[in-house]
């Protein structure tokens, strides 16, 4: 179970360009839950799960991941609890190591590392078994540079990576905004296999309304650094992303003005 | 031509060297940390061992230590850095710079000399071998032996982690990994390899000195750029291989240009010669494949 308390984070405090991200934002994921979280440009999503992950640290409120306070902690020493795959391709692997480097390094995370050999032979069969199941022939290339590899082929890996050991929660920044049409409807598949298979807890962040209905247990939906709305079970079923938008709009007695949440 | 002598100091240089390459490999590749500490950790280590030899250590001992010397001040640069913000580079100047006062009051003086004082290499010399092999000999097997080590290391799980960090700090971090502790690992393994070519390379020369870590970082970078040029660096293994040989082949190349009569080249011109091959290191290799580019482009 993750909880979020009243986290507060303004950015630029005192400045100009002051920005208020996060306005007493809370939110508790239970565990295999996986939820999808929404909202415009600016909406805090994405300092949401930076927040989360330790990359920012909140100025006020408490992080709370199965029973250990994780507010102060920085990014490294949550790894071992909070998983994560970035919206950008590249980011979540290292293009000038071997895929089997890389996906050694996944399979030590938030652990010890020590000065025996990084790649074992213990592992091949749990990395070939993980990426044959991708289909995409990668359990043949596991010498091959991550550089060699496509966009979506990086992002496929990343998720396997980020699934390779448990943890508490899987983070999910728009993983799939950043690829085409096909590929994207390839990752969010392979995602949805993942998380139903491990029975994971995820959080994915994502800028389609129809997206955050299709897949998941439960929608939230940010604005101006507060949850809005957050559905699940059968309220949810059967809604439609012009439901949603009403819903948003009754709630907030506002006029829905973001294009790229209507279409999507 | 080059004589036997010639030949084989420019093979010993270029063995040192390639320990100082090796360490330069570690900052600006694998950790992407331009370091320019190995100016002061040079003379550091060379300064350390000399005077710890004089007052009558071990030489391997007294080289240690030199190699300790170097690990902590490399470990500063890297702290400023990582605890206090300051930019990489200028961190490494400030620690070069602080080891200039450093160095002068190890030794006390500008110089010691060490001609008279059994070193590393003395024992070696009762071998049958000419005196200007000894070296050679002794100093293919520490960079044999550095080399193992550093490959090694850089496959196990720390040193996976190691480049990991250099790569993408970003996924590092989300792997768990304390990028600020690889750093300060990282740069301190580097500047300990420069302390103990500095440390063989007083112990070889006979002195050391306060300015012998001038220009350095130049000389370890000519060869870090000259060896990947030859040795493509697809792999660790073929990367530390292509520092030793790109040292080799620099010192070589300065000894050719030296004793090379009808250029009229003289020692005072060391400097302009080696910012010469340098530039020549890093656009070569760009102009060959413009030159493929054309051929390939003529047969289409």
């Amino acid at each position: 179970m993750i909880s979020a308390t009243d986290l507060r984070l303004t950015f630029g405090k005192g400045t100009p360009l002051e920005n208020p991200a996060l306005r007493g934002m809370s939110l508790t994921v239970n565990q295999g839950e996986f939820v999808t979280v929404i909202g415009s440009n600016g909406a805090g999503k994405s300092t949401f799960l930076n927040a989360l992950a330790g990359e920012v640290l909140v100025d006020s409120g408490q992080i709370v991941v199965d029973n250990l306070d994780v507010t102060k902690l920085p990014t490294h020493k949550r790894a071992g609890r909070v998983s994560r795959v970035f919206q950008d391709p590249l980011a979540g692997t290292c293009e000038g190591l071997t895929i089997e480097e890389n996906l050694a390094l996944a399979i030590k995370r938030g652990q010890r590392r020590g000065l025996t050999s990084a790649v074992k032979r213990q592992y091949m069969e749990k990395f070939r078994d993980s990426l044959s199941s991708l289909n995409l022939g990668l359990e043949k290339r596991l010498g091959d540079k991550m550089g060699l590899l496509s966009g979506g082929q990086r992002q496929a890996v990343s998720l396997l990576m980020a699934s390779l050991t448990p943890s508490s929660i899987l983070l999910l920044d728009e993983h799939t905004a950043a690829l085409d049409p096909k590929t994207a409807a390839f990752v969010l598949e392979l995602t949805t296999k993942i998380i139903e298979e491990q029975k994971l807890t995820a959080l994915m962040v994502t800028h389609s309304m129809k997206q955050a209905l299709e897949v998941g247990s439960r929608t939230v939906m940010l604005h101006q650094g507060q949850v809005v709305f957050d559905i699940e079970g059968k309220d949810r079923e059967g809604l439609e992303v012009k439901d949603l938008l009403g819903l948003f709009e009754k709630q907030r007695g506002l006029e829905v003005d973001d294009d790229s949440l209507l279409l999507g | 031509m080059l004589s036997n002598i010639a030949l084989y100091g420019a093979i010993e240089t270029g063995l040192i060297y390639g320990l100082v390459a090796f360490g330069i490999y570690l900052s600006f590749r694998v950790l992407d940390f331009p370091d320019l500490t190995v100016d002061g950790s040079f003379p550091l280590g060379a300064a350390v061992a000399a005077v710890l030899i004089i007052e009558g250590w071990n030489p391997w001992l007294a080289t240690g230590c030199a190699v300790m010397a170097g690990m902590a001040a490399g470990a500063v640069t890297a702290l400023l850095n990582v605890k206090l913000n300051i930019l990489n580079l200028l961190a490494s100047i400030l620690t070069m710079i602080a080891l200039y006062s450093v160095n002068l009051r190890i030794m006390g003086r500008p110089n010691v000399a060490l001609l008279t004082e059994e070193t590393v290499l003395t024992p070696w010399y009762d071998l049958d071998l000419a005196y200007h092999q000894v070296p050679v000999l002794l100093f293919i097997i520490v960079v044999f032996v550095a080399l193992i080590l550093l490959w090694r290391f850089m496959k196990s799980e720390t040193g996976l982690a190691m480049r990991a960090t250099g790569a993408n700090a970003r996924m590092a971090r989300a792997q768990g990994i304390a990028t600020g502790a690889m750093i300060v690992l990282g740069v301190a393994v580097s500047n300990g390899l420069v302390g103990l070519a500095g440390a063989l390379f007083a112990q070889s020369q006979g002195a050391a000195d306060v300015t012998m870590g001038v220009g350095v970082i130049v000389i370890g970078l000519a060869s870090l750029i000259g060896g990947e040029a030859v040795v493509t660096p697809s792999t660790v293994l073929r990367a530390l291989i292509a520092c030793v040989v790109g040292a080799i082949i620099y010192r070589l190349a300065i000894a050719f240009a030296l004793n090379a009569d009808f250029l009229g080249l003289q020692a005072q011109d060391l400097n302009l010669i080696t910012a010469v091959l340098v530039t020549l290191a890093i656009v070569l290799p760009g102009v060959r494949s413009s030159i493929a580019g054309k051929l390939t482009r003529k047969k289409a």
